[in-house]
Order: C-alpha cells, then sequence, then structure tokens
C-alpha cells in the first residue's frame, strides 16, 4: 500500500523542552492509524506540525509521494489534509454555516453568499448522513453535534486525510461508537484518518495501525491487530503500569453530605441543576459519572460555595450550609479538588508558599490579627513538598514553573492539610500522565481508607469504574440513575449518560451496607 | 542553553530583571525624547543640561525636585495598589482634585485649631472625598462589571466640573477676590516648609511613610495578600474563600485615598489655596511612575523621584531652552511605551475588559 | 413657535456635537470587533485634532482631513503593534498614547506658531455645505439640511460599517479573529493581519473624528481639546452592543446631553450652575452604561492576546 503521507526526522523544540525528536512516521492510504501516548508525549504537536499550524525545526513532511511545505493550515488544507482538534475550533456565536465557510467563503461580488453556502452546507450533510442544521448557532448545539460539525468542516474543505485530535474525551459511549461508524464510513469512501488518543482500548477497538509515541520519540509502528491492553500501556510508558488501582474493603459510616433537592442556574441563565438529590457517607467514594455540561459543574461550585443554589439543601454533617461562602465550606471540613487546576486551583505567579496560603489566609497560626505570617506558612510549605514529594527547587518559585503533575499534587497537599471530612474531587487526574494519574488515585483511596467521605466527579468512565463505590450518572442536570459500583457495566452507565433508563435503578439513600 | 538565555535565566532568577527593563525604558525614552527634540528644532544636550541642572544643580532645585516628587509618590502608590488587585485607576488626577478641594475647604473654614490637629484633620477631609470618588467605580465593576477605565476618567472630568464650580464667581468656596481660587489656608492648617529658602515641606514625609504603609499592607497582611490574590487570579481567590466584590471596592476607596492625600497635600504644602487644575497632570505621570517602578512601593518612590525631576527641572528646561514643559508628559508616554515594548502579555498586571479583569468570576 | 424652533436648532447642534464620538466609537467598533481593546482613541483623535490644524494651515482643511487620517493610522499602527505583535497588555498600550498626545501638541505648537502656547491661531477650516433638496424639506431641512460634509460621512460610515462587518468576507473575518482566534487560526485567516486592520481602521475613523473637531465644528486647536470624546465613544460601543448602529444611537444621546446642557445654561432655565451642567455628558455616560448590566457582550476575545502556541 502506497503511504499517503511521510513524516521524516520531524524534530520540533519549544523553549525547554523537545516536543518531538526525530519522529518518522508513515501513514497508509486509507487506513485508520492510531497516534497513541500520554499527555505530553508530542501527539498533538506532530499533528499541528502536519496541519501546518506548526513549522518543524527539522525533518520532511512527504504528501502523495511529494515534498512539501505547510506554512499555514491553508497550504494543509489545499493538500487534502483536515483536522479535528480537542478543543473545538468553532465560533460559539456564529452559525454553522458561518462556521463552515470561514476562510473560504462564497461571495456575490462584495457580499457574502450565505444562501448558496447553505445549500452545499444541506448538501454535504445528506451526503455523509452527517445531519446538520445551517442556521443554528454553535453555542446551542449539544457537544456531539459540534463533533460532526467540525468534521463537516473538514470534508467541505475536500479533506481525503482526517486528523482527529482526541475527539472521544467529549461523548458518552453510545456517541463513541457512532463516532466509530462514521470513521468506518469515511474509511470505506477511501479516506484516511489520523486518530490521536490515550485511550488504550479504543486503539485496539477502532485502529489497524498505531504509532506510540512516548517522551517525543517513537516508540514503535505496529499492527493493531494482536496487540493487548497490557502492551499497548507498556510501549506507551515504558514500565508496567498498574491498570487497575487496588481497592481496599470499605467500612461506611453515617451520611457526612446531604444533597437535597438542589436547582441552579449555569452562567448562561439556563438551568443546570434540576432537582438532584444524593448523599456521601464517611469512607465512601461516590463517583459522579456523566458526560461534561451535563451540570457536573455547577454541582461541585453549589457544593462548595461558588454558586448560588436557587432551592434545595446542602447539609454537610447535619448543618446547613446551602449558599453559604467558601469560606464556611472549608471551616466545617469540606476540601476541594478543583476540575481547573490552573483557574481555580492555583495562582500560578503566586509563589508555592502563598499558594499554600489560599483558604487558610484567614486561619491562625497564619492570621494574627490584620497581619499574615509567612515564616509560618514557609514551615507549612515545606512539610507539605516533602510530604507529598512535590518536585520543585524551591518554595519560593511561582507556580507557574512546576509540571502539571506537581501542581495537582501541591493542591492536593493543601486540601488534604485542612484534615476535611469531604473530599470533593473534580476531575482531578485530567491532563496528568500515567505516573502523576497513579499517584492522585492511590491519594483518594488512602484518604477513604481513613474514613473521609469523597465524592468524585470525572469524565473518565474508566477512573469512576475503578474507584467508587458507588456510582451516580447525571444528565441534564439530574441524577439520572445510581448504580452499586461493583454491579456497574460501562453499558449500563453509557445508557443512563445519554439519557436512558435501566430497570432495576437502586435507591438513592445510603450505600450498600457491608455486614 | 545558549548564553543569552543563561544570562536571560540569571536575570530572571535575581529579580533583576525587571529592574533592568524598567531602566533600559527610561533611557529609550530619554533617547527618543531627545530625537524628538531635534526634529522640532531645539539642542538636546542644552534641554537636557537644564533639566539635570534644574532638578538638582542647586539648593531651590532640590526643593522643587522634592516638592514634586511628594504628589507622584502618592498618585504612584494609588496607582500601584490598584493594579495589584488587577484594577486601573484612570482617575488619580480626578482623585487629586477632589482632595484638594477637601483639604482647600477644612483649611480655610475651620478656625481655632492648633497646627498639629488642623493638618492632619484637614487632610482627612481631602480624603475622605478622594475615598468616596474611589470607591464609586469600585462598587459600579464590583457589582455591574463596569469597567474602571471609563469609569474613572469620566469621574474625572466630572471632579474638575466640580472644583470649578467651586471656585468660579457664584461658587461657594471663592474668594471674595478677582481670582477663580477658593481663600487662602489658615497659617495653622499650611504643612511646614523643610528645607529654607525653598518650597519643600512636610508633604514628603507624609509621602514617605506611605510607602511604608503601602509596603507592610501588600506583603505583610491578609488584606494584602487577598488584593493580589484578586489581582492575579479572581477565580482562584474566590475559591480560597476570598470575597473578590469586596476587595475591588475597598481598593479602589484606598487607592482614591492615597490619590486624594496627593491633592491635599499639594494644596496644604505648596498652593495653599484651591483653584482649577493645581495639578500639572501628576494624575497621568502616577500611571507611568507606578508602571516604571515594577508595581512595587519602593520601585514607585525611586521612579517618583525619577519624574518629580523631570518636572522640577522642566521649568529651567523652559526658560533656558525655550522648551513647554509638557516635554514631561511626552516622555512619560514614552516611558510606558518603552515599558509596554518590553513586558509581553501585561506582566504582572493581567487585566482586560469585560473578560478576564479583576471582578470576572464566572467564565 | 420658538421652542420648536429651539428644539429643531437643538437636534442640528446634537448631530454636530456627536459626529466626533461617532467617529470615535465606529474606530473602537473595527478594533474591538478584531479583538483589539483600544482605549488610546481619544489620544489618537487629540493628535489628529491637532495635526488637522497643521495640515489647514500649511496647505488646505481637505489636506487637514488626510494628514489627520495618516496621524489616526500611524497612532494605531503603533498600538496595534504592541497589542498584536509583542502582545503587551492593550490598556497600558494605549494609555502611552493618551499621555504622550497630551503633551506633544503643545511641544510644537510653539515652533509653528512663535507666541502662542497651548491654543493655535485660526485656520480655515471645512465649510459646512447645504443638501439642495433636503434643506427644504419641514422637520429635518433645518436638521439634516444644513452641515458640515464629516457629519454626513459619519451618518453614512454607519450603515456602510454595518454592511462591512455583516454581510462582507472580510468582516466575517475580523469578527471571527475577535471572538475565538485560534478556530480562525486553524482555516488559515491570518489573526494578526486581520486585527492590524481593524485598529488601523479605527485609527483612521477617530482621525477622521479628529480632523471635524478641529476643523469642521472649530477652526482652531487648543489643548485637551477632545474632553473626553474617546472615551464617550467607547463607551457608546458598549452602549451598542458592538453594533455600528447602536452605538449611533449612543453617540446621539451624549450628543444630545451637550447640547441641552449648552442651551440650558444660555436660556439660565435650570437653577443649576453652569460649571455643574458641564458635567452632564459625563453623568449621561455612566448612566448608559449602567443600565446596560450583563447585556451588552463583548466579542469573546476581545482585549486578549493570541498565542500561537
Amino acid at each position: 500500500m502506497p503511504y499517503v503521507i511521510e513524516m521524516r526526522g520531524i524534530t520540533k523544540r519549544f523553549p525547554g523542552v523537545v516536543a518531538n525528536h526525530h519522529i518518522n512516521l508513515s501513514i497508509e492510504q486509507g487506513e485508520i492509524h492510531g497516534l497513541l501516548g500520554e499527555n505530553g508525549a508530542g501527539k498533538t504537536t506532530l499533528m499541528n506540525i502536519l496541519y501546518g499550524l506548526y513549522r518543524p525545526d527539522e525533518g520532511q513532511i512527504i504528501v502523495r509521494g511529494e515534498l512539501v511545505h505547510f506554512d499555514s493550515p491553508r497550504d494543509a488544507i489545499a493538500k487534502g489534509i483536515g483536522m479535528v482538534h480537542q478543543h473545538f475550533m468553532l465560533i460559539p456565536v456564529f452559525t454553522v454555516t458561518e462556521n463552515l465557510v470561514l476562510g473560504a467563503e462564497l461571495t456575490k461580488g462584495i457580499a457574502l453568499d450565505m444562501a448558496t453556502a447553505e445549500d452545499k452546507v444541506r448538501e454535504l450533510s445528506d451526503k455523509y448522513g452527517l445531519k446538520a442544521e445551517p442556521g443554528a448557532r454553535i453555542e446551542d448545539l449539544p457537544v456531539g453535534i459540534q463533533q460532526r460539525i467540525e468534521i463537516l468542516k473538514a470534508l467541505y474543505r475536500n479533506a481525503d486525510i482526517m486528523i482527529l485530535d482526541e475527539p472521544t474525551a467529549v461523548l458518552t459511549p453510545q456517541e463513541v461508537e457512532e463516532l466509530y461508524n462514521v470513521m468506518r464510513m469515511l474509511r470505506q469512501r477511501g479516506h484516511t484518518i489520523i486518530f490521536i488518543t490515550h485511550k488504550l482500548r479504543e486503539i485496539l477497538t477502532i485502529c489497524d495501525r498505531v504509532t506510540v509515541l512516548r517522551d517525543g520519540k517513537v516508540v514503535g509502528t505496529q499492527s493493531a491487530h494482536g496487540l493487548t491492553e497490557a502492551s499497548l500501556a507498556r510501549m506507551m510508558v515504558g514500565r508496567d503500569v498498574l491498570l487497575r488501582v487496588e481497592k481496599p474493603v470499605a467500612a461506611y459510616g453515617k451520611p457526612i453530605l446531604e444533597v437535597q433537592d438542589l436547582y441552579a442556574r449555569d452562567n448562561r441563565g439556563l438551568p443546570a441543576l434540576n432537582g438532584v438529590s444524593l448523599n456521601v457517607c464517611t469512607g465512601e467514594l461516590v463517583g459522579v459519572a456523566g458526560v461534561e455540561g451535563n451540570g457536573q459543574t455547577e454541582l461541585v461550585e453549589v457544593l462548595t460555595g461558588l454558586r448560588r443554589a436557587e432551592s434545595g439543601k446542602v447539609l454537610v454533617n447535619g448543618r446547613d450550609l446551602t449558599n453559604q461562602h467558601p469560606s464556611k465550606f472549608f471551616a466545617n471540613g469540606v476540601g476541594h479538588i478543583p476540575a481547573d487546576r490552573h483557574r481555580r486551583g492555583l495562582i500560578l505567579d503566586f509563589s508555592l508558599v502563598e499558594n499554600f496560603l489560599l483558604g487558610f489566609q484567614d486561619c491562625p497560626p497564619f492570621a494574627e490579627g490584620p497581619r499574615l505570617k509567612y515564616a509560618e506558612a514557609r514551615k507549612l510549605a515545606r512539610r507539605l513538598v516533602q510530604n507529598l514529594d512535590i518536585r520543585t527547587p524551591s518554595i519560593e518559585v511561582p507556580a507557574r514553573t512546576l509540571s502539571g503533575g506537581n501542581q495537582q499534587k501541591a493542591i492536593l497537599a493543601r486540601e488534604f492539610e485542612r484534615q476535611p471530612q469531604l473530599l470533593i474531587a473534580a476531575q482531578p487526574t485530567r491532563g496528568l500522565d500515567v505516573g502523576a494519574t497513579e499517584f492522585v488515585h492511590q491519594q483518594l483511596m488512602k484518604q477513604r481508607s481513613e474514613g473521609k467521605a469523597i465524592l468524585l466527579v470525572s469524565s473518565e468512565l474508566s477512573e469512576i469504574m475503578d474507584l467508587s463505590d458507588r456510582i451516580i450518572v447525571m444528565y441534564e442536570g439530574r441524577v439520572q440513575g445510581a448504580v452499586d459500583a461493583a454491579k456497574a457495566t460501562e453499558e449500563m452507565l453509557g445508557l443512563l449518560m445519554a439519557g436512558g433508563q435501566i430497570e432495576k435503578a437502586r435507591p438513592l439513600e445510603g450505600p450498600h451496607v457491608n455486614p | 542553553m545558549s548564553t543569552r538565555e543563561k544570562v536571560r535565566h540569571l536575570l530572571e532568577q535575581s529579580g533583576s530583571l525587571t529592574l533592568l527593563l524598567s531602566l533600559a525604558a527610561v533611557l529609550f525614552a530619554l533617547v527618543a525624547g531627545a530625537i524628538m527634540l531635534v526634529l522640532t528644532r531645539h539642542n538636546p544636550a542644552v534641554a537636557y543640561a537644564a533639566l539635570w541642572k534644574g532638578a538638582f544643580g542647586s539648593r531651590r532645585g532640590i526643593g522643587e525636585t522634592l516638592l514634586s516628587t511628594t504628589p507622584l509618590i502618592l498618585g504612584g502608590l494609588a496607582v500601584t495598589i490598584a493594579f495589584r488587585c488587577g484594577l486601573f485607576n484612570m482617575g488619580v488626577e480626578g482623585q487629586i482634585a477632589l482632595g484638594g478641594l477637601g483639604a482647600a475647604w477644612a483649611g480655610y473654614w475651620i478656625r481655632g485649631l492648633p497646627a498639629y490637629i488642623h493638618q492632619p484633620f484637614a487632610l482627612l477631609v481631602g480624603v475622605l472625598l478622594s475615598v468616596i470618588w474611589g470607591a464609586i467605580p469600585g462598587y459600579l465593576k464590583a457589582r455591574f462589571k463596569m469597567h474602571e477605565v471609563i469609569t474613572t476618567i469620566m469621574l474625572n472630568y466630572i471632579a474638575f466640573n466640580i472644583d470649578g464650580w467651586a471656585v468660579a464667581v457664584g461658587g461657594p468656596m471663592k474668594d471674595p477676590g478677582p481670582l477663580p481660587a477658593s481663600p487662602v489656608i489658615l497659617a495653622t492648617a499650611k504643612l511646614p516648609r523643610i528645607l529654607p529658602q525653598t518650597r519643600a515641606h512636610a508633604g514628603i514625609f507624609i509621602a514617605l511613610a506611605c510607602v511604608v504603609l503601602v509596603w507592610y499592607l501588600l506583603f505583610h497582611t491578609r488584606l494584602g495578600y487577598c488584593i493580589r490574590a484578586v489581582g492575579l487570579n479572581p477565580t482562584a481567590a474566590e475559591y480560597g474563600g476570598i470575597n473578590v466584590p469586596r476587595h475591588l471596592v475597598a481598593t479602589m476607596a484606598i487607592s482614591g485615598a492615597l490619590g486624594g492625600l496627593a491633592g491635599a497635600v499639594e494644596v496644604l504644602g505648596v498652593h495653599y489655596r484651591l483653584f482649577e487644575a493645581f495639578s500639572p497632570g501628576y494624575g497621568w505621570d502616577a500611571i507611568a511612575v507606578a508602571l516604571l517602578g515594577m508595581l512595587h512601593p519602593v520601585g514607585t518612590l525611586l521612579s517618583a523621584l525619577l519624574f518629580g525631576a523631570l518636572r522640577s527641572g522642566s521649568t529651567l528646561m523652559q526658560t533656558v531652552a525655550n522648551i513647554s514643559r509638557d516635554m514631561v508628559m511626552v516622555i512619560s508616554g514614552l516611558v510606558i511605551f518603552f515599558i509596554a515594548l518590553t513586558r509581553p502579555l501585561g506582566g504582572a498586571v493581567h487585566t482586560s475588559r469585560g473578560g478576564q479583569s479583576g471582578a470576572d468570576l464566572d467564565a | 413657535m420658538q421652542i420648536w424652533m429651539l428644539s429643531l436648532a437643538m437636534l442640528a447642534s446634537t448631530l454636530r456635537i456627536a459626529t466626533p464620538i461617532i467617529y470615535a466609537a465606529l474606530g473602537s467598533v473595527m478594533s474591538e470587533r478584531g479583538g483589539v481593546i483600544n482605549i488610546g482613541i481619544e489620544g489618537t483623535m487629540l493628535l489628529a485634532c491637532f495635526t488637522a490644524v497643521v495640515g489647514a494651515y500649511y496647505w488646505s482643511p481637505w489636506v487637514g482631513v488626510l494628514i489627520a487620517m495618516a496621524t489616526g493610522g500611524l497612532m494605531a499602527l503603533i498600538h496595534a503593534y504592541l497589542s498584536v505583535t509583542i502582545k503587551t497588555n492593550q490598556i497600558i498600550s494605549a494609555t502611552a498614547i493618551n499621555i504622550f498626545a497630551v503633551g506633544l501638541p503643545n511641544l510644537v505648537v510653539p515652533i509653528i506658531w512663535k507666541g502662542h502656547h497651548a491654543v493655535s491661531p485660526v485656520v480655515p477650516r471645512i465649510p459646512d455645505v447645504r443638501l439642495p433638496i433636503i434643506a427644504n424639506l419641514p422637520i429635518v431641512g433645518p436638521v439634516l439640511g444644513h452641515q458640515n460634509p464629516l457629519v454626513y460621512v459619519a451618518l453614512i460610515l454607519v450603515p456602510v460599517l454595518h454592511f462591512i462587518l455583516f454581510k462582507t468576507r472580510f468582516g466575517l473575518r475580523l469578527r471571527a479573529v475577535g471572538e475565538h482566534p485560534r478556530a480562525a487560526d486553524t482555516v488559515g485567516v491570518n489573526v494578526a493581519r486581520m486585527r492590524y486592520i481593524g485598529v488601523i481602521s479605527g485609527g483612521i475613523l477617530a482621525g477622521m473624528g479628529g480632523a471635524f473637531l478641529s476643523i469642521g465644528y472649530m477652526s482652531q486647536y487648543s489643548a485637551a481639546m477632545t474632553q473626553g470624546r474617546g472615551f464617550m465613544g467607547l463607551a457608546a460601543m458598549i452602549f451598542g452592543n458592538w453594533k455600528p448602529a447602536g452605538a449611533l444611537l449612543a453617540c446621539l444621546i451624549f450628543g444630545f446631553a451637550d447640547a441641552f446642557q449648552a442651551a440650558a445654561q444660555s436660556a439660565r432655565v435650570l437653577p443649576i450652575s453652569p460649571r455643574l451642567l458641564l458635567s452632564l455628558p459625563y453623568i449621561m455616560t455612566l448612566i448608559a452604561l449602567a443600565g446596560l448590566v450583563g447585556k451588552s457582550i463583548p466579542p469573546a476575545a476581545d482585549g486578549k492576546p493570541y498565542e500561537k502556541d
């Protein structure tokens, strides 16, 4: 089979890091080629080079036997390469048509010809069976549909070769299946697909061949058939990986967190929580599953005092903390590991010491009247850095300079220092490599065995299934169903995540009590 | 790493990179100013020599320099503390105007007080007015997300008009003489002169005290920690239990107070009465002073000294080389321009309008 | 009858007074739709006031307008360079321009005109024109029929810019760059170039506004003559939700406030001191902004420098 794309000796350096190191990649015409690697392995960088967003420092790109030079995505598009990015490149306030034609607009004289454009959108949508309403605004569309539009965008520009960057991150298991069908359909029509992911199962399900990247270098390229998750993991990380964390037997106590019939709105004023009720007991880890955008973010915010609830109650240890200030939640033993560590969890330009003070600035021994005793804060910082083995040149450097994993460790250290009875952890391993993820999981399990209650919100279904004692699925701002983790399957959860019902829904109050 | 990268890294670590960049900015501004002088058919050498001599060459010059430095320190501190909270206080000029109004009124209206009570009291009255003038934009921002650049500037114009009205014919503070000014303040309200045969006055000590106070506030108190946190990342500050809207208002109030103090000190120490536009643009210089001073109280002190020297030297420059005093404004603008050149992505100030500025808690 | 005539005269006056604000607002819209905040429109306009007078003095008023437009473009180019290429904080960069613009004219005035300091001598201005048919219409005539050409240009620019922004390819790309520059980049739109064009066209518009102010409305330059109109233009843009038509409405309101205040002063109708009345336009601006709490939405990437990596 001829190679449709060859990348030879690609090297790309950024300040302080070599993202791609002499990478050789060959893609066959008409295949689905997986690009596997951890976060930070260099997959997206490599594809950004192929798509013309970056220029390589060294190396060549050969498309259909022809040496090419891409100065911008325009050139890549001209050669038939299209890319669907991990974070959608769609303009929320524009319509589907406007997004599709941007950069390749149809004009009648000086004016835009939107009528013809809309016809073309319908045509394309029918041809590929990817339904899309030309006049709809992107921000009104669900995420799964938005992704379809991204694919249409590439097809509109006659993309023959499609690069999909982590497309399943925002999909329910059923939507992932639909995506696989779309990919198979495209392959059947002669398209070539490069599929970037860090999820082993996906490689094995859909890809013909796979190239594994680690630390910016190619570890190997193989046919996907006959590989196992374990062998892929070993190639990806370089050592044997614990794919399932050790979970000790649970010992539950009484409910620490009681959420009763919570209603709240999101930033746009639309209903986000539509009557959520749940409980978490001491020693229990409750996982909240669901595709992002179904109210999980708002739920976490209400449970930590960062968002107003319109009605309903939040009781911590029997005390009504509904709509109280975040400091009250801290004071009542609620710890919060925020989903976005750069925006909520850390002040990147503050030193580590100053970051450890966040949330403690009004507490003794740091606060004394109006004064703030930085000396005490430094003592704390040194202790925390040692306890959790946070890699940093000093405690005075800005948090910005730490790696993602170490930043998360710092946040964990700070939250654990609060000795919370209830820990709310939102997307705690997002963007972390396998080693850091393992660490976080171990820490959460440790807290659980020490009798803490944990509410874990994550869009990684495998993480939820691994760690939870009980799993709650959120859909459109409601608890769609609750399942005992031992009995949960991906099919069941996927169904709930998409708004379906399962026959035997377990009651919401209390976990399965151990004998 | 290349040698260049190594040197940069070393400088960054020791914190002197920003210092060097600030010095470079001043240098470039002076050079650009010289070019501008040449283009307008002046002799830069003569001009700058006059500038230097005017500022430091004589006892009187040094006195004038101290005199100009005082309101610049206070104004610079006002802008600095606002910036630290992610806020742009463009309203220092208006706060100066109102601070002067309050101080002047208390200075001539209240009788029978001994000097050691009258002066602080008059300063206080001025500060009270300007605290409100600062708190208003702070509140509008915290509650309504109205960008403080526009609100402070609008309030400037309103403040100028209030001052103008107060001393115009028929105005409440007009002195019954021919001048559009208030009556002269009582002797007990006047800040004492500290350097004989010059106009330098005790206000400089007030300014220096404020430098220490602001430094202590920012780096050793809870309030200062919260202010800085809100300025760098209001979302994280909120998460940490800090009441962001309240701190926005508080910071603008403090900033307004410092601005008003600058005006009050000017009236009680230099002019002894209120008249329109008694500030020759100190409020605008204050912005350059704060930026050049790297948003640190001590840096502000040093750069205020520089701009104070520029101002006092410019009088001699005008007499000797016939260059308008507005040259100072030109250099001021150039300094900010060159600082902007060296600080990609805004450096320590993470703000824009509406989207991610100091009060954005949502997106 | 007197009051009727007075009100029509006041409306005509409103148009005149609003015109510089309209230019400033339109200029701000062009810049911010591309994602670059430019509060330096005030200083840019002031410098343009000055260079227009210089042009009128040495050559002719129309040359003055051209020079003013070039001045606006140049200042905008500097701001664009700092904001788009150097990616510095856009408010700081614009403040540099504002401060610089206050000082420079005063430096140069005494050189061109010996003996003058803050005020230039009177120079030839752009003469008003009388529109043949329209001037004779009832109601519309006294308001629209006899104005400065630059007033008409400003009014025409409103629908023109609306068309450009919302119905042309350029407009779509400019708005895309202001909402989601990375998305635009990935489909091959040159983000930096679009932003430069947006900022510079905004500066040129501000230049026109400055020219009108100094040699269309007045006929000389005086120190700080813009008196905050550039900032009012910014407020008008926010009020108008970043659309030309809405901004025009706000400008008319501000212009009316100023015209009203001037009329009230001379008529001595209100018991408020004339000096205080001068604050009316600024208070109106504050009220206009306050009325928009949460309803006015800027382009999503407004004010954020775009980094390729």
